[in-house]
């Protein structure tokens, strides 16, 4: 049993790090980019991909026998898609200026590679309760990813962090954070500093 | 010369990829070789296309008419998912040498979030039939002219010493943020 509970962390843990999904596994990058202009609408994607993924991985592992296989990947983009509708009326529903500010990128959390990519290399190939890890982890670290961009483009971009100024009238806003430019650059820049980390790391553990 | 102005915007000032981050897996995955990156651009500008002159009758006549556009994500991806399929069968018949140089990237196509951005914002800006096929072949154009200007970069980038930690990924990305800047100066093509 504790052997159990074990892997259940392990797989839970994964996503938090190790495979981290925009910077370690490059996958669902759109989102990543795309609404990382403030911290909040980071977190709104963050947590709407979170849903989105734990109720598909569910689903998927849910009828992972009854689903021929050559028509799987077809059934799960159907799967993920009426979760994605549903996210995305609750967002227009509950939270309209959000919704407004993310537009056409809670729709394309259907073709997101981390949701797909979960059920066909996991959710398909395992219990429900693993699943359900696998998705907490994977989403949780992704919207910790999108979070910490958030950060650095609106304090530099604004100099404000969840629409608090933190930074006084001396700063100059720099444009290009918020700008399509500067996701790319913060992104690649955050890329190069997690293969830096886990280098070192990995030096330290082989000597 | 509303058609010509789409097309100018939808290829060069709003470039899906360097502007709305749409479709970065396949910049970033197929762009290493001038060759690959090319096929792929055309292979994906067909496919827009198609897709533009197909979902739009779906969502005008189907999804508006029986008052249920809230299928619209599902309706889009089944289209393109058996567009995509119809496509790649019809030139594995007709033309065994495109279908050499274009099949393998066929299938990735579908998950291409190009391909459903377009759709989605085909139906946000409410544009006539005419309209969304230009759109469709725009935004496929433009998609072509990142991919094979990233793949020329990356060409060279090969003789060049990167840090390690930035190899890779991170490199791309990077360039990518300077070639977003440099899209930015398209901006001043069309006012208002």
């Amino acid at each position: 049993m504790a052997d159990n509970n074990q892997n259940l962390w392990h797989e839970f843990k994964k996503g938090l790090w190790q495979d981290i999904p925009p910077f370690r596994l490059v996958l669902g990058t759109c989102p990543t980019l795309a609404v990382t202009n403030s911290v909040i609408n980071g977190i709104a994607m963050g947590l709407a991909t979170l849903f989105v993924l734990l109720c598909s991985n569910i689903t998927v592992s849910a009828v992972r026998k009854i689903v021929p296989g050559q028509v799987r990947i077809a059934a799960y983009v159907v799967i993920i898609a009426m979760y994605v509708t549903v996210a995305d009326m609750y967002l227009a529903a509950e939270y309209p200026p959000i919704s407004k500010a993310l537009g056409p990128y809670v729709p394309l959390i259907v073709v997101n590679c981390i949701i797909l990519g979960r059920a066909e290399a996991f959710a398909q190939k395992n219990p429900i309760v693993p699943s359900i890890m696998d998705a907490l982890g994977m989403g949780i670290g992704f919207t910790m990813s999108l979070t910490v961009m958030g950060i650095i483009r609106e304090l530099f971009g604004f100099g404000s962090i969840l629409d608090i100024k933190l930074l006084g009238s001396w700063f100059e806003p720099w444009i290009v954070m918020i700008l399509p430019g500067g996701a790319f650059l913060v992104f690649g820049f955050l890329v190069a500093l997690v293969n830096y980390i886990s280098r070192k790391k990995a030096e330290t553990v082989c000597h | 010369m509303k058609l010509i102005l789409i097309f100018i915007s939808a290829s060069l000032i709003n470039n899906f990829v360097l502007t709305y981050f749409l479709g970065i897996c396949p910049f970033l995955g197929v762009s290493n070789k001038t060759e690959n990156a090319l096929n792929m651009g055309l292979a994906t500008t067909f496919v827009m296309t198609l897709t533009a002159a197909a979902t739009w009758p779906i969502y005008t006549y189907i999804l508006v008419k029986f008052n249920v556009p809230f299928l619209e994500y599902v309706a889009f991806i089944i289209a393109i998912a058996a567009l995509v399929q119809l496509v790649e069968m019809y030139i594995r018949k007709s033309s065994p040498a495109i279908y050499r140089a274009m099949g393998i990237y066929l299938p990735l196509i579908t998950t291409n979030c190009a391909v459903l951005g377009l759709a989605l914002f085909m139906v946000l800006r409410d544009y006539d039939y005419i309209e969304s096929i230009i759109f469709g072949f725009g935004t496929g154009a433009g998609f072509t002219l990142a991919m094979l200007m990233m793949s020329g970069i990356r060409e060279e980038l090969e003789f060049a010493d990167v840090p390690e930690a930035f190899q890779g990924v991170s490199i791309t990305l990077i360039i990518a943020g300077m070639m977003a800047l440099a899209f930015m100066g398209f901006a001043g093509l069309i006012r208002g």
